[in-house]
């Protein structure tokens, strides 16, 4: 097995893990938004707390989602022990900033790695924590068995505080720059540069890049102005 | 002196085969227990030395560069020259053979070219092999094409880099061995003098460019391939840290130079801007295949283009003088490089030049851009196309197959060759002279080879485009390996060479002294400014065309240059740290000795031939005259600061029938 | 003459790798038709006339295929033009009146020197690790022998355009060193000579590289940016890939 512990500890072999985890992180927003905007649905919260009741029982869901856990912060641990390595790497820095054909955000995937880090550690405060900790009231739905908590309310309640939903837009303006970089390079990493797919991945990647954070960041503001 | 070139007997193509499978060779348990210092790792150097390591000998590598990968060979541009006959156009090693001796003006050793020619086979498989990515045609095989000199497509090319690709290629090859431990490489080191003991070439003094600290490193053999010395003119199209120290140091303890007059100066090369340029740039021979030379027929044209108020597209056709397809019907723009050299002379001295100097003459792609088009046009079956559009075709066909070269002129001159035609005049490029060596690579002096352009033994008077690549790589991989065992087989039994003997001691303590020397006389002149001094005398008296008075002239110039640089130099730092003016101080010392002996030579050899051209040896014509009663032997030099003393080693040509050079 | 321009050189001096360094700022009377090399020369025979240490910095072929040359101008490595190293580029690129700021290439695997002046040899090592094809002289079959589609030799030959200047390196904010290593990977994988030890070779290289102490890459394509032979970040792609089947494919020796 040692050839397996040297891969991971090559530069390659990080990479590959970033690459990895960072895919399936993608992949998990997308299904995390497409729950999500059942939020949108004008029916008093009652599929987004039946679709929040079916992500904490089922028992595959929440193998799965340990499993996102464990890959958060894998993906958070080597890119930020990453981002140190490379500072000693490069050690001093030039007296005159470059100017050349790169992307703020390829140059910042650490401090915006980071700050996403300290953004899901709120957000999971906000919504996880209180769901965990049954401090949400419960409600009854016509049709389904027993009272199910109502998640609804604790977002309704958080988003009607302009605090919470401009901390929310932010967090996924900083996701988007973070995925207008992750996106291509993950691909790039795994070795996949091809002079007619590159570009389509790239095209993708930018629309997802935009998409899926503006997905997100419609709920809150539309809860705000709703209430 | 009995300078015995030891050429094997036997039929001409026979003689390297026979030779190389009776020489003495070296068992290889006792491989093992020989040292060899190898000093160079361009194209020589490097092959030499990986080759030495996979027979097995213990080599020690020295380079003054920070890695063996930034040898000037790898500023080749054009390609490599190989008797392949790929191209099915009756080349053959005897051809290739043919061209060079007589591309050399018959001032070569035939045996050493036919060996050339027969190693050049084995190159280009060699180099395939290691990995070089030759072009290639569309089916997979390799692909030529034509240089100067020649009537056959011979040449092998890696775009305009093919010196890099085979320099890589080696410097691979070389770093295999280091990794394998056969060969130790010292980096930044600089050969500072050869060390004999017992008359047998030893060791050598090298310096440590970044600490200064002086080495003595000893082995059973030494070999030189540290190039070439066409920087004694200071512009040359050599790189900046090309030097003749380590050869010139040799030639100081006891080998010869022979013929160091032998200069060949490069047709196509940018032309000289300001004072302040120390390093000219060589465009490719290979845009000769396509590009003509050519000057205004009317001289108040020329000196318009030269005030700046005409261009050289104004000028129209029949006003145009292409001077070398007129006066070389048969070879035309491809003539060999003197021959082109001179012309271009020839036409700027009579005022047709088109520079704000006037020195440089047009190379023109504008017919080559139409003929290329009208073939694209066809290839894609295109009919009607106007004339624009057909120029606009030629022009990517042309960018396919030059495109490096014209993007490096426009870089450096800030205009677009595509649109005006190219400026071009001669410049120092290579040195055809060199140590003397017999057909082993082997000196005078025992035990000491030298390799590559280095020596001075394969292309006479003048070299072919694409047969310096050529050369190193055959020396390198092909030559030393065999014939350096001739000298190492009588020496298995001598014990490792020790570094501390009184030759060693001596030999440092001298090189200590010079250094301390050269720090000491604290003048008011930088090193640069007399290498830029010593380079305009040798340009202007030992240059494109040379004559007894200036020859007399040049040399007491040198002489009072060196007398005042042993005055005033001022360099400044100290040894003991990284000092590039010192290291150019010890190298311009140098070429001033080596200056003074080429305008000796040069006074000597009363004829023109190749790139040696004497006002007063020419034909009713205007053309260079050989003279083979006189002259057909090798000038080899001993030095001797007074008065240095002429060898001769005749040429003999049993195989070739010595003709006027004729490109008619 | 209007060719004429006047420069304030601001550049980093530094005595040796073992002291501090910092900038000085010198006046330079440049002309618009000179290298930015040949600006230095002029900048080193005044400090010389005036009897004062010139400015080291590394140079050779001038002629933009030696890799010898570095500099970082104005925060890129061989300055403003794409596809240009240092001594290729020309004073015509900058304003009469300008301050131009020159340091040394900056990486932890590229200690300075003196001056200008780094230490490159980490590259020197990575090729050494298995940047060759192993073949002795005297073994190859006929250069015919193993046809080569045009195309593919004229990848490989793009990848082997690398003049291991270091730009790379340089231009890189974690002082990577993946396009050099991949370049080499690259040129040599593609070829069917080369091919044939591409597992072994990626292994070792990459080792060498890591070993080395140059950072990792994060694919942010600076490298690829300012590369003067413009080799491509497809290189990094094809090593990768070529990583992966040596780690994953690879028979366990």
């Amino acid at each position: 097995m040692k050839w397996l512990t040297t891969f991971f500890g090559s530069s390659i072999g990080k990479k590959l893990l970033m690459s990895l985890t960072g895919l399936f992180l993608i992949l998990f927003l997308l299904i995390h938004l497409i729950g999500n905007l059942q939020l949108l649905k004008n029916d008093g919260g009652m599929s987004f707390n039946i679709y929040a009741k079916l992500m904490t029982t089922n028992p595959l869901i929440k193998f799965i989602s340990y499993g996102n856990y464990f890959f958060i912060l894998l993906h958070a641990f080597i890119g930020i022990s990453l981002a140190l390595y490379n500072r000693t790497a490069k050690g001093q820095k030039y007296a005159v900033a470059a100017n050349n054909n790169t992307t703020w955000a390829s140059k910042n995937m650490a401090l915006l790695g980071t700050l996403i880090l300290a953004f899901i550690f709120i957000h999971m405060g906000d919504f996880w924590l209180k769901m965990k900790l049954d401090q949400l009231p419960m409600v009854t739905y016509p049709g389904i068995e027993g009272e199910i908590k109502d998640l609804y309310f604790s977002v309704n309640e958080t988003f009607k505080q302009p605090l919470f939903v401009g901390l929310y837009v932010i967090g996924m303006i900083i996701l988007a720059f973070h995925l207008q970089h992750g996106f291509q390079s993950a691909f790039q990493t795994l070795g996949i540069n091809h002079k007619k797919y590159t570009p389509i991945i790239k095209t993708i990647g930018l629309a997802y890049a935009i998409l899926v954070p503006l997905g997100f960041a419609i709920i809150p503001i539309w809860h705000f102005l709703m209430k | 002196m009995n300078l015995n070139s030891k050429i094997p007997a036997g039929p001409l193509a026979d003689k390297w085969t026979k030779y190389k499978s009776t020489m003495p060779i070296v068992a290889p348990n006792n491989k093992r227990k020989l040292e060899i210092i190898v000093v160079g790792t361009g194209l020589a150097g490097a092959a030499a030395a990986s080759s030495l390591g996979e027979l097995g000998y213990a080599v020690k590598c020295f380079t003054f560069h920070d890695s063996p990968r930034r040898a000037h060979s790898i500023a080749a541009q054009g390609g490599i020259n190989a008797a392949k006959n790929y191209a099915n156009d009756g080349d053959s090693i005897y051809r290739l053979f043919y061209d060079t001796i007589k591309g050399g003006d018959y001032r070569a050793r035939e045996a050493n070219v036919h060996r050339l020619a027969e190693c050049s086979v084995e190159i280009i498989d060699q180099c395939v092999a290691q990995g070089v990515p030759f072009a290639r045609e569309y089916g997979g095989l390799l692909e030529n094409r034509s240089f100067g000199g020649v009537q056959v497509s011979r040449t092998f090319y890696a775009r305009g880099q093919t010196g890099q690709q085979l320099l890589i290629g080696a410097y691979q090859s070389l770093s295999r061995q280091i990794a394998l431990g056969t060969v130790q490489m010292y980096n930044r080191h600089e050969m500072l003098d050869l060390v004999k003991v017992d008359g047998k070439a030893r060791g050598i003094i090298a310096r440590n460019l970044l600490t200064g600290e002086l080495e003595r490193h000893a082995a059973h053999a030494v070999v030189l391939a540290t190039g070439g010395y066409g920087n004694v003119f200071y512009l040359s199209t050599n790189a900046m840290m090309c030097n003749v120290t380590a050869a010139w140091k040799s030639v100081k303890k006891g080998a010869l130079m022979a013929n160091p007059c032998f200069t060949q100066i490069h047709p196509t090369c940018i032309p000289v801007s300001g004072e302040y340029q120390s390093k000219l740039t060589l465009m490719s021979e290979s845009l000769r295949n396509d590009g003509r030379v050519w000057v205004p027929k009317k001289k108040e044209d020329a000196q318009a283009i030269q005030q700046g108020k005409l261009k050289g597209v104004q000028i129209k056709e029949e006003d145009r003088d292409y001077f070398l397809e007129r006066r070389y019907p048969a070879f035309g723009n491809l003539v060999p490089r003197d021959v082109a050299s001179r012309a271009a002379k020839v036409e700027c001295d009579k005022g047709h030049g088109v520079s704000p100097t006037g020195l440089a003459v047009f190379l023109d792609f504008s017919a080559s851009m139409v003929r290329y088009g009208k073939i694209e046009a066809n290839k894609k079956g295109l009919t009607d196309l106007t004339d624009t559009q057909i120029v606009a075709l030629g022009e990517e066909a042309v960018s396919a197959k030059y495109g490096n070269l014209f993007e490096m002129y426009e870089k450096i001159t800030g205009e677009n060759p595509y649109k005006e035609p190219m400026k071009i005049y001669p410049a120092v490029h290579y040195t055809m002279g060199g140590v003397w060596v017999d057909y082993n690579l082997e000196t005078n002096i025992p035990g000491l080879f030298a390799l590559g352009e280095c020596n001075f033994s394969d292309h006479g008077a003048n070299r072919l485009g694409a047969s310096a690549l050529m050369q190193g790589l055959a020396d390198g991989y092909f030559v030393i390996p065999y014939t350096i065992g001739t000298f190492l087989a009588n020496e298995i039994s001598t014990p490792k060479v020790k570094n501390d003997s009184p030759e060693f001691m001596a030999a440092e303590k001298a090189t200590k002294d010079l250094i301390d020397k050269l720090l000491n006389i604290k003048g008011n002149h930088s090193v640069e400014s007399f290498h830029r001094r010593l380079g305009k005398i040798m340009w202007e008296y030992c240059g494109m065309a040379r004559n007894a008075e200036g020859l007399t002239k040049g040399r007491q110039m040198i002489r009072a240059l060196r007398d005042e640089f042993y005055k005033d130099v001022y360099v400044p730092g100290n040894n003991d740290e990284y000092n590039p003016e010192l290291e150019k101080a010890l190298r311009v010392a140098d070429f001033m000795e080596l200056g003074e002996l080429m305008m000796m030579d040069a006074f000597n050899r009363n004829e023109s031939c190749g790139g040696h051209f004497r006002e007063e040896s020419v034909s009713e014509d205007g053309e260079a005259q050989r003279k083979d009663s006189e002259f057909a032997y090798v000038a080899a030099w001993e030095w001797d600061h007074t008065e240095p003393v002429l060898h001769k080693e005749p040429l003999v040509f049993e195989n070739v029938e010595l003709k006027t050079r004729s490109y008619k | 003459m209007s060719e004429d321009i006047k420069l304030n050189i601001k550049v980093w001096r530094q005595k040796n790798n073992k002291s501090a360094g910092g900038f000085e700022t010198y006046p330079v009377n440049a002309n618009e038709h000179m290298s930015f090399l040949e600006m230095l020369d002029v900048l080193n025979e005044d400090l010389v006339n005036q009897k004062k240490e010139p400015v080291a910095f590394e140079h050779d072929c001038r002629e933009g295929i030696c890799g010898t040359c570095s500099l970082v101008i104005n925060g890129q490595p061989h300055g403003p033009n794409a596809g240009t190293t240092t001594c290729q580029l020309h004073m015509r690129h900058f304003k009469n009146g300008e301050t131009i700021v020159v340091e040394p290439y900056r990486a932890k695997a590229f200690p300075v020197l003196k001056d200008l002046v780094v230490d490159r040899s980490a590259f020197d090592r990575i090729i050494q690790a298995g940047g060759y094809i192993s073949v002795n002289a005297g073994q190859a079959p006929d250069g015919n022998a193993i046809p080569i589609g045009k195309n593919k030799a004229g990848k490989s030959f793009e990848s082997a355009a690398c003049i291991g200047c270091g730009a790379c390196v340089a231009a890189c904010p974690n002082g990577s060193a993946m396009l050099f290593t991949s370049a080499k990977v690259t040129h040599l994988g593609l070829l069917p000579q080369g091919e044939v030890e591409a597992e072994r070779r990626t292994e070792a290289m990459v080792a060498q590289m890591d070993k080395e102490g140059f950072g990792m890459c994060s694919n942010i394509g600076a490298c690829e940016a300012e590369c003067p032979k413009e080799i491509k970040l497809d290189n990094i792609a094809f090593m990768n890939r070529s990583y992966f089947k040596a780690v994953f494919g690879g028979e366990l020796e």
